[in-house]
């Protein structure tokens, strides 16, 4: 059994003091594994991540019960950038890249917390050899760069803070599925290097095939959790999420039934 | 509970679409309006000379800046230059045109589309320029105007003192006073025709909200390459805010210059009025129309009541600067706690109190 | 046609070109590292100069009342930071932009609440024993014979340190780990924050500097102009020169101050008789700049607007 790093406990958020938009979030991720956090828009994903990376109160959010650890410690008073620090660090859905720096001037923004320039300099050759792609294109703006290579630069300038946890926001979202497949590789690899994941995505398929456990999230609240295999064999998950169900029409009533178990958490 | 949202049911699209759907909601417009024409009339000369019918005017220039700003996402500095086109093109009209073809009324709409049309020639670099750089049009739009009216006597009608009082008979409308045996120059008259105007304007403004126009003005404030790739002529778009906005201003100032004042001086309309309609606007929220007149109504009457309550606790401890300055300070810090608060204004703040309510007494 | 006379005016705008740059530095500054369109710049120099200016007034020394000013400026800008801007962080630039201009009132009330409306001069000579504060003119026709002018040594004086200052920024931002994040952070707070720069901290650090950055300045404007209310009303000036200038361009800042300099002193001689009327200056600055945005809306060095759906 291995440690846990970033231990969420029955978080409620709430935007704008009116709306609820978790309304009790547990999830557990453990030292060196990739977790996915999978839903339909508007589940909570990205308003989970954003409260672990402490950057809700930018969307006028808050947490208004329950807790976050990571490393044993309650982070929720600390702000983003001690959390940088401490090896937390969020690549935010649809990239967010700064169009008018450069590609290598974008990656080096995520070096700031280094006092080492000469180690920053060696990361950055690492990032390169993990992203081939975008050493081709170093001095163009990052703002005329495609999609594919947008996220792979917000990845690269996440890995500068050298991280323990990448907090990883809808990387599949509007990139062709091979570069996805690309993505989540590189994903995979930086796992085997020791760093945890924790993916929030809306292609099940290819979260639970890369990641070691799965939680679903519905309507703020997380109804399902598993080993990614034992979710991608379950029939009612096939059917939601991934779009395989059982031969022919099956009937609502019978495919939803997970919502009538309680969730049960160890 | 009197006032509840449920159990109002609609049989067509008509009633669908009704501005004010609820039936309570009906009731308390319907008041209103009594209250406004019948009683608010017969008060004293001094509420309405001094309180509401500057607020009247002012309040209809925020709608105006409400337009281009809060809808289209132009920000303007130059309500006080289009004001001024306003009521210079009144005081114009009303001498120069013979007296059978024309009265105040109609010289105040007239004056308000030669507002429109200055406002569109200034916003005609909005269509290359787009952001804080448009400032730099407006500002343009606010010193020009002032400067033009200032170097040419004409408009003035040579009169060399820069201020000029405006003729009794201009209030005639074509014998109308005589007629009804009312005085027309009397405040409760000219409240009445400004009232009218601000009515109706406002609801033109209000319907304007939710009629395709003003979809497509939202739609060019929120994104405009989306807005251009849906298929709405974001040039177009632009320039018919910025005349709308514009002829709002345009009435607006004439009203200020002939209903409140009586007279037409150029110093009323500096930049200063620029930004003391800009603060009646944030304040009140951009995008509502209810939210302009609360602004507008609370950034005018904020200095009177601070001097009443200076000279009635204080016993007239507080000079004008002092007034001033105070009331300088309150406003700021009145904008950076609401747009910190609540960015939305006044409307927004209405709007989640009442979804509060809503919940009540639950939190969510 | 006259050359001297066209020297002469030449160099006039140039001299008070370097005045508006003195201003637009501190919006670029701001605007640089936040994307905010600070409009309380005005106010900041008003309130700064008129701090200064009070304290010499009632008998305390230069370098004091300097140091005591700059302070204050420095605490009032990690106050702004702090109350204001932090709150407000990610949140649309317009509402930034009316944050300011709340924080442009506040202070305007302010700074005459707690000082006075009166005008205020200023004679830095008195203070400092520095050659180029001395009134007198440089007659030019000392050493050039034939450029019968002459060229106030303030004004030598005040282009020195504007031109400091932008080597020392533009060194600052195009060269240094904290310029480089700045930049990024006026792109997108948002991912700045996820990649862990530390806005609030630059932010203050920023204010505070841009709070010198208006001492400084008014104090230059008091010795050429004088301290009083129509300061904020000069710097309204400063708008078109940072907009021909680009937002986001230190260089454009001295760049456009020249051109709006320059161009208003000529168009005031050639231009003025053609609109029948005195004034022009009052709106000929923003009428340059209108037509040059027409042409190149991001201004002469500012950053192209990348647009995409």
């Amino acid at each position: 059994m291995s440690k846990s790093l970033l231990k969420v406990n029955n978080i409620e958020v709430v935007y704008n003091h009116v709306i609820l938009a978790l309304r009790g979030v547990t999830l557990d991720v453990e030292e060196g594994k990739v977790v996915s956090l999978l839903g339909a828009n508007g589940s909570g994903k990205t308003t989970t991540l954003k409260a672990c990376s402490n950057l809700l109160h930018a969307e006028r959010g808050a947490i208004t019960k329950g807790s976050i650890e990571y490393q044993d410690k309650d982070i929720a008073n600390s702000d983003a950038y001690n959390l940088v620090k401490d090896g937390v660090v969020q690549v935010l859905e649809g990239r967010h890249c700064f169009s008018h720096l450069t590609v290598e001037e974008n990656i080096m923004t995520g070096s700031f917390i280094r006092e080492n320039s000469k180690e920053a300099k060696q990361d950055l050759e690492r990032v390169y050899d993990h992203f081939e792609r975008i050493r081709i294109r170093k001095k163009s703006l990052a703002g005329f760069t495609s999609g594919g290579e947008q996220q792979m630069i917000a990845m690269g300038r996440a890995l500068m803070s050298r991280p323990k946890l990448i907090l990883l926001d809808e990387p599949s979202m509007g990139l062709a599925p091979q570069l996805v497949e690309e993505i989540f590789a590189i994903v995979k690899a930086l796992n085997k290097e020791g760093v945890s994941f924790l993916i929030a995505e809306q292609n099940a398929m290819v979260a639970l095939k890369y990641a070691d456990e799965g939680y679903l999230i519905e309507n703020g609240r997380v109804i399902l959790k598993g080993k990614a295999q034992e979710l991608l064999d379950r029939p009612d998950v096939k059917e939601m999420y991934l779009g395989v169900g059982a031969e022919g029409q099956t009937s609502f009533r019978d495919i939803k039934y997970y919502h009538r178990r309680k969730p049960s958490f160890t | 509970m009197i006032y509840r949202e449920t159990g109002n049911f609609v049989t067509n699209y008509f009633k669908d679409r009704e501005i004010f759907p609820l039936k309570f909601d009906k009731v308390v417009v319907i008041l209103g309006l009594l209250y406004l024409f019948l009683y608010v009339p017969t008060t004293s000369e001094y509420f309405l000379s001094a309180h509401v019918i500057p607020i009247l005017a002012v309040g209809l220039a925020t709608v105006g800046l409400n337009i281009l700003t809060g809808l289209t996402g132009q920000l303007s500095l130059g309500t006080a230059g289009f004001m001024c086109v306003g009521a210079f093109g009144t005081y114009n009209l009303m001498l120069r045109v013979p007296d059978a073809l024309m009265s105040l009324p109609f010289a105040l709409l007239l004056s308000g589309i030669f507002a429109g049309l200055v406002g569109v020639i200034f916003g005609l670099p909005a269509i290359r320029i787009k952001g804080f750089y448009l400032l730099v049009s407006t500002l343009a739009a606010q010193y020009f105007v002032w400067w033009f009216f200032n170097s040419y006597a004409w408009f003035l009608n040579y009169e060399s003192s820069g201020v000029v009082a405006i003729a009794p008979k201009f209030y005639d409308y074509w014998g109308l006073g005589n007629f009804l045996g009312v005085d027309m120059q009397g405040y409760p008259a000219r409240y009445l025709l400004a009232l009218v105007i601000c009515i109706g304007l406002s609801y033109f403004a209000k319907n304007l909200l939710r009629s395709n126009t003003g979809r497509n003005f939202m739609s060019v404030r929120d994104r405009d390459i989306a807005a251009s790739v849906m298929g709405i002529s974001v040039p177009k778009a632009k320039l018919l805010a910025f005349f709308i906005s514009c002829f709002y201003c345009g009435v607006a100032g004439g009203i200020y210059s002939f209903l409140y004042i009586g007279n037409v001086d150029l110093m009323i309309y500096e930049v200063d009025r620029s930004f003391t309609i800009l603060f009646m606007l944030i304040i009140g929220g951009l995008g509502s129309i209810s939210g302009s007149w609360l602004g507008a109504i609370f950034v005018y009457e904020f200095p009177i009541i601070f001097t009443w309550v200076g000279d009635f606790i204080f016993q007239g401890a507080f000079n004008t600067a002092v007034v001033e300055n105070v009331s300088n300070m309150v406003y700021g810090v009145f904008i950076i706690a609401l747009l910190i608060r609540e960015p939305g204004g006044f409307a927004a703040l209405w709007a989640t109190t009442k979804q509060k309510l809503r919940m009540w007494p639950y939190p969510h | 046609m006259d050359w001297v006379y066209l020297i002469e005016v030449l160099v006039g705008g140039l001299m008070s070109g370097v005045m508006y740059s003195l201003v637009a530095i501190g919006f670029v500054l701001i605007y640089k590292s936040s994307g905010i369109f600070n409009f309380a710049q005005g106010t900041m120099l008003l309130f700064a100069s008129l701090t200064f200016v009070k304290m010499t007034e009632n008998g305390i020394d230069f370098w004091t009342s300097l140091f005591i000013a700059a302070g204050i400026m420095v605490i009032f800008g990690v106050v702004t930071e702090r109350y204001v801007i932090r709150p407000l962080a990610n949140q649309d630039l317009l509402a930034l932009f009316m944050a300011t201009v709340g924080l442009a009132t506040f202070q305007e009330g302010f700074s005459q609440f707690i000082w006075d409306s009166d005008v205020h001069g200023l004679q830095m000579s008195k203070f400092l024993d520095i050659g180029l504060l001395d009134p007198a003119p440089i007659f030019m026709s000392d050493h050039v014979p034939w450029l019968d002018i002459l060229i106030p040594k303030f004004d030598i004086f005040a282009s020195l340190v504007a031109g400091s200052l932008i080597v020392v920024l533009a060194f600052f931002f195009q060269k240094t780990k904290t310029g480089l994040s700045l930049r990024a952070v006026s792109d997108d707070h948002m991912a700045a924050m996820a990649v862990g720069i530390p806005l609030q901290t630059v932010w203050a650090v920023v204010w505070a500097v841009t709070g010198i950055i208006a001492l400084v300045a008014g104090l230059l404007w008091a010795e050429r102009v004088s301290v009083s209310f129509t300061l904020i009303e000069a710097v309204m000036k400063a708008l078109p020169v940072i907009l021909i200038g680009g937002l986001t361009s230190i260089p454009g800042a001295i760049v456009g101050g020249l051109v709006i300099g320059v161009g208003e002193k000529l168009g005031e001689i050639y231009l003025a008789d053609v609109f029948g009327g005195q004034g022009i200056e009052l709106w000929f600055a923003y009428f340059m700049a209108l037509m040059f945005l027409v042409f190149r809306p991001q201004g002469m060095f500012g950053e192209k607007l990348i647009e995409r759906v």
